[in-house]
């Protein structure tokens, strides 16, 4: 990527950001005095408030491969130098190395793309972290097909359904930048390995406040309403409460929940929306193995009619496109969801 | 904490260690009804003079933060550590008796869930370095001055992971991550060099910013001199030994056969190895 204001592509979908770089002398000061990040970058908070654990907790030490300045994890390397660890374009060294340093009581944090996170480094997530139950952080941004017309090699749109395959890991989508705040700090004394699964730092606002009460495993009941419920994750719960405020003007009450975390599972609260009345998943994500899998096992353990239908990208590769376009090409955003639970309840009458 | 000082008769009872190896290797691998004979005997010797001379290791305490760390990122020549570990009191030797049963904690790849003294899983090859090189910057980080072993197997160098984890070292100069190669010249469908091909081992390692020794890994005054010869610097370059080695040595009939990388002896040809092995 040639510039920091490089053009925005047709549909306003500026695609600059991404690797932030800092070929212009401007653009790198402004990286550096106004934080790029903070600004046009609000969601990518993991090295500030990381950098902020770490002023009190000795354990927390960071990894990035070559991406420290595009998901920001410099601005922890800035401030706490010998704790910081740019391990270069080697995806699987890095999460092995992470273990090692947890093993002997560091709490690591690894942080690159999740389709390089977790798709690359798959064997080492399940091998060195989670099987011998090392406390390492898997940061994996720029999920989904959030990186757009970089194509599939950067997509990572079965992630969740890899990372939900392992024992003794939780896995857990970040919505916005406050609810990852509340995730990193929950996950410092979290026992064994995590992947944390964050959009690609242009996330708008679902909290606004990093919520207090945030605890891996409990879904957020973010709206109430009796003729559905959708339940969405990470980069999904933004629009599908647009969606409630556009079905809310068609007279249907459609509840919004975040299920954050898809490992330990909130099965109390999919049971509970499955009994008020149809339920529709909301994912960027395969619809095979994520969210939509998770909650189909659920109600299919749970013995008793459920009207689900599982909302994400179909079983395919994605065709090029800026990602606001793919978002609307597969009814990924406000007024695709609208419709798709629309369409879901009137089958249903 | 065991602390052993070169003496004359180190090297004699080294030697009994190495054989009591290969020997609860035959007794374990009965067990299970086949073990990896050949890969463990020829790390036998490297085995007994890191855990009876080398390894800053206390028994007593499996945690002890500033222990040295060794991991076997061969891991199936566990079947050939756990004794040690068990003659050297982590745990009971007892417990060896259920070796690869239902619920044993010892499989024939280690566990550090399960097992005291192994300070990592292993059995995914390619792996070690890395997770050591993770060990040995932790160490950096907070500021201990233990060192990390790494054995790798021979045929393991093909794995990418190991030259990224090189590579990763020596960027970082960790001096106290040593890394030993069992050279024994023979991967599961034959020699390395026709299967792929490792040579020049020490060029490779010396062209990412290593220190090499080569030594004969049976040869326990040479592996004592390789121990030796470590340099102490935290900031020094991290640091290889090759041990050549031979597959199943010790065991006329397992020596250089990769037919014997897993087998199982039957009872009259368990009996005659056992001899073999004790000079009887």
């Amino acid at each position: 990527m040639a510039r920091n204001d490089a053009k925005r592509d047709a549909d306003g979908q500026d695609q600059s950001d991404v690797f932030r770089g800092t070929d212009s002398t401007d653009a790198a000061k402004r990286s550096t005095e106004k934080g790029i990040s903070t600004r046009s970058v609000p969601a990518f908070v993991a090295g500030e408030e990381l950098a902020d654990l770490a002023d009190h907790d000795g354990r927390v030490v960071v990894l990035t491969a070559d991406l420290a300045s595009a998901n920001r994890l410099n601005d922890f390397g800035a401030r706490h130098p010998t704790r910081f660890f740019n391990m270069g374009i080697a995806e699987k060294n890095m999460i092995s190395v992470a273990a090692g340093m947890a093993s002997t009581g560091l709490v690591p944090f690894v942080g690159t793309f999740a389709s390089f996170a977790a798709l690359l480094g798959f064997e080492q997530i399940r091998t060195d972290c989670a099987y011998p139950g090392m406390p390492v952080r898997i940061l994996g941004h720029h999920s989904g097909m959030s990186l757009g017309y970089y194509g599939t090699s950067h997509h990572a749109l079965e992630d969740l359904a890899a990372m939900r395959a392992v024992a003794d890991l939780t896995v857990a989508c970040a919505a916005d930048a406050n609810q990852l705040r509340a995730m990193l700090r929950a996950s410092l004394d979290l026992p064994g390995a995590a992947y944390v699964r964050l959009g690609r730092g242009r996330d708008p606002e679902v909290y606004d406040t990093v919520p207090a009460n945030f605890q891996f495993g409990v879904a957020a009941t973010l709206r109430d309403g009796e003729h559905a419920t959708i339940i969405a994750t990470g980069s999904q719960v933004k629009p599908s409460l647009e969606a409630a405020d556009i079905l809310a003007e068609r007279g249907l009450r459609v509840a919004v929940v975040d299920m954050h975390t898809l490992k330990p599972l909130d099965v109390d609260c999919i049971r509970a929306a499955a009994a008020r009345g149809p339920v529709v998943t909301v994912e960027e994500h395969s619809v095979i193995g994520g969210l939509g899998g998770a909650v189909a096992e659920t109600l299919a353990d749970a013995g008793f009619p459920a009207a689900l239908y599982r909302h994400g990208v179909p079983d395919e590769y994605v065709p090029v496109g800026p990602p606001a376009a793919l978002y609307a090409h597969y009814r990924l955003d406000g007024p695709g969801v609208a419709a798709v639970v629309h369409e879901f309840l009137e089958s249903l009458a | 904490m065991v602390t052993t000082l070169r003496s004359g008769d180190l090297e004699e009872r080294l030697e009994r260690h190495a054989r009591d190896v290969r020997l609860e290797t035959l007794r374990l691998a009965r067990i299970a009804g086949a073990g990896h004979y050949s890969g463990t005997f020829s790390a036998a010797e490297l085995f007994a003079a890191l855990y009876y001379y080398q390894l800053r290791i206390d028994p007593a305490r499996p945690d002890w933060p500033d222990r040295d760390r060794f991991i076997l990122s061969k891991g199936h020549a566990a079947i050939g550590l756990y004794p040690i570990l068990a003659e050297l009191g982590f745990f009971d030797a007892s417990e060896l008796d259920t070796y690869t049963r239902l619920g044993s904690a010892f499989g024939d790849h280690p566990d550090m869930r399960l097992i005291a003294g192994v300070d990592f899983s292993s059995g995914s090859l390619g792996h070690g370095l890395s997770i050591g090189l993770g060990m040995a910057l932790a160490g950096r980080v907070s500021g201990r001055d233990y060192r990390t072993y790494v054995m790798v197997g021979d045929g393991e160098l093909a794995e990418g992971q190991i030259w990224e984890a090189a590579m990763a070292a020596g960027h970082f100069r960790t001096g106290r991550l040593v890394c030993i190669v069992d050279r024994n010249g023979l991967g599961i469908d034959g020699p390395t060099e026709r299967v792929m091909a490792q040579e020049p081992i020490e060029a490779r390692f010396t062209s990412f910013g290593w220190s090499c020794q080569r030594i004969a890994g049976h040869d326990l005054a040479q592996i004592l001199d390789a121990f030796d010869a470590l340099d102490d610097g935290d900031d020094a370059p991290p640091q290889l030994i090759v041990a050549d080695t031979v597959k199943g040595h010790g065991v006329a009939r397992m020596e250089n056969d990769v037919n014997w990388h897993v087998g199982n002896l039957g009872p009259d040809d368990y009996e005659a190895v056992r001899q073999e092995i004790s000079g009887e």
